[in-house]
């Protein structure tokens, strides 16, 4: 019952089963970078998630817990949840996204501090907690409250920006495939992340990653950790609703 | 304020959409050298980011929007000028942006508030250089 509801939902965002001409970044990428991505031994990212495995035992905070005093083994427990984030949180009245969640259990169960956005330990966990979806399609959390988060997201995905006057969908929907100098211009799905970049050789965000697409067309991003990047991520997921997580995937 | 008159009156003349803007910007006569530059230089111009062109030192030039190999045969220096001040008075949707207006824009950043990408005398240096692009390629 509750299986059929979700897979009823995915068929509503992502439209009758036609040719699905969605493609992952990946797909856009070298061969050398493909296999960096695929292979496990090659792929920097598996580093991330080897650090996030050693914090998800690490004891933290006031209340002297881990995550894995609560939430047992991760592959068991977090099988699945980054395929359905951005979620809504009742309590916060709010959508939150996996990084946004951890620091919520930091600072609701474990009485620690957050972590900084972009902080390498919030990467690592985030990290650790994505790859439990490697392989399963997104489906979005049903949470009838995460409507108005995507369409706010859409809206902003379709609002031209910056000096240089261009949507989001400008480029991810209607120049996809096409050059931007050397860059092939991918689909902007989010199912990779949080991403190995070889322009950052470092682990990054999807919220870094927007962060860039807005200086590009030289508007200001908004702050990490602001709404209108959840809601953001909120419409991509959904957009991606049914294609692969990826994460940790590795970008050019 | 300037760039939104002559665009503005660019868009009524004749009661229907004209195709080009004959008055210069004010500044000195556009230096075609100049002009080369601005179209080449990823920071300036950006031009090449979208376009292709006759430019065999620029390596990965973009593909967004038409080659500007002969554009100075097909486009005269008005319409140069229209397209280059702001492509929207030509095609609503193009992704080519404002070069020489502010109208409309949206959460510009701090550093580009009040700036327009070029300034008049570099939109006159880049038409200056795209009407000796007369030549149609030869293979
Ligand atoms: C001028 C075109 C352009 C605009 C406008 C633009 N992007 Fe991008 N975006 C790119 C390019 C090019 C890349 C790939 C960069 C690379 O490989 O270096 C990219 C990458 C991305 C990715 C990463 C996809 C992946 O496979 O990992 C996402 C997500 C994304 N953009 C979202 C956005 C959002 C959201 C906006 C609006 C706020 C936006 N972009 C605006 C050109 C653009
Ligand atoms: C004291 C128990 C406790 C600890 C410690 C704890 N959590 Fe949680 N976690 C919860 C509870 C309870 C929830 C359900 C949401 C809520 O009530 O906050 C949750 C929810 C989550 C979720 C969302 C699961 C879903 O299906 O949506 C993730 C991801 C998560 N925790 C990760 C972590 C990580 C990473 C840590 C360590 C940094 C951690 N948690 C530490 C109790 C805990
Ligand atoms: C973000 C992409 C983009 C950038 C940057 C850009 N253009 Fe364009 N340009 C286009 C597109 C797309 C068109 C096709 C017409 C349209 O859709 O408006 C075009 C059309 C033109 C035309 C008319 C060509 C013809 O054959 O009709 C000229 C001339 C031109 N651009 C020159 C330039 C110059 C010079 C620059 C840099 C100062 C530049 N463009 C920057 C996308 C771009």
């Amino acid at each position: 019952m509750k299986r059929g509801g979700v897979a009823a939902l995915a068929v509503l965002l992502t439209g009758p089963a036609q040719a699905d001409e969605r493609r992952s970044g990946f797909d856009y990428m070298g061969p050398e970078t493909q296999l960096m991505q695929t292979d496990d031994m090659a792929n920097p990212g598996m580093l991330a998630v080897q650090a996030g495995m050693r914090l998800w035992q690490e004891t933290a905070g006031d209340a002297e817990r881990s995550c894995e005093s609560c939430h047992g083994d991760a592959e068991k427990s977090m099988r699945g949840v980054a395929a359905r984030y951005p979620a809504y949180d009742a309590t916060a009245q709010s959508a939150v996204d996996v990084a946004g969640r951890v620091n919520l259990c930091r600072t609701r169960h474990q009485g620690a501090e957050p972590l900084p956005q972009e902080d390498a330990d919030l990467l690592a966990l985030v990290s650790l907690i994505g790859l439990q979806s490697r392989g399963l399609p997104v489906m979005p959390d049903p949470d009838p409250q995460m409507s108005q988060w995507r369409s706010r997201g859409a809206d902003l995905f379709d609002r031209r920006m910056g000096q240089l006057n261009l949507s989001c969908a400008q480029c991810h929907d209607d120049n996809a495939g096409g050059h931007l100098g050397s860059a092939p211009i991918p689909q902007a799905h989010p199912t990779g992340y949080p991403i190995y970049r070889l322009e950052w050789q470092e682990m990054g965000s999807l919220q870094r990653r927007l962060r860039g697409c807005l200086s590009g067309v030289r508007s200001d991003p908004w702050p990490y950790g602001s709404d209108a990047y959840v809601a953001i991520e909120a419409y991509l997921m959904q957009r991606a609703a049914g294609m692969p997580m990826e994460t940790p995937a590795v970008r050019p | 304020m300037w760039a939104g008159l002559v665009l503005a009156s660019a868009l009524t003349a004749g009661g229907a959409l004209a195709q080009g803007l004959p008055e210069p910007l004010p500044a000195l006569p556009g230096d075609p050298v100049r002009g080369r530059a601005i179209v080449e230089d990823r920071q300036t111009g950006l031009c090449l980011l979208c376009h292709s062109g006759p430019f065999p030192d620029v390596p990965f030039q973009g593909d967004l929007g038409p080659d500007l190999t002969g554009v100075g045969a097909r486009l005269d220096p008005a319409e140069l000028r229209l397209r280059m001040v702001d492509s929207r008075a030509i095609n609503g949707d193009t992704i080519m942006p404002p070069y020489f207006s502010r109208d409309g824009l949206n959460r510009v950043g701090d550093r580009w508030t009040g700036e327009t990408i070029l300034d008049a005398q570099q939109i006159e240096d880049v038409i200056a250089f795209l009407a000796t692009l007369t030549q149609e390629e030869s293979e």
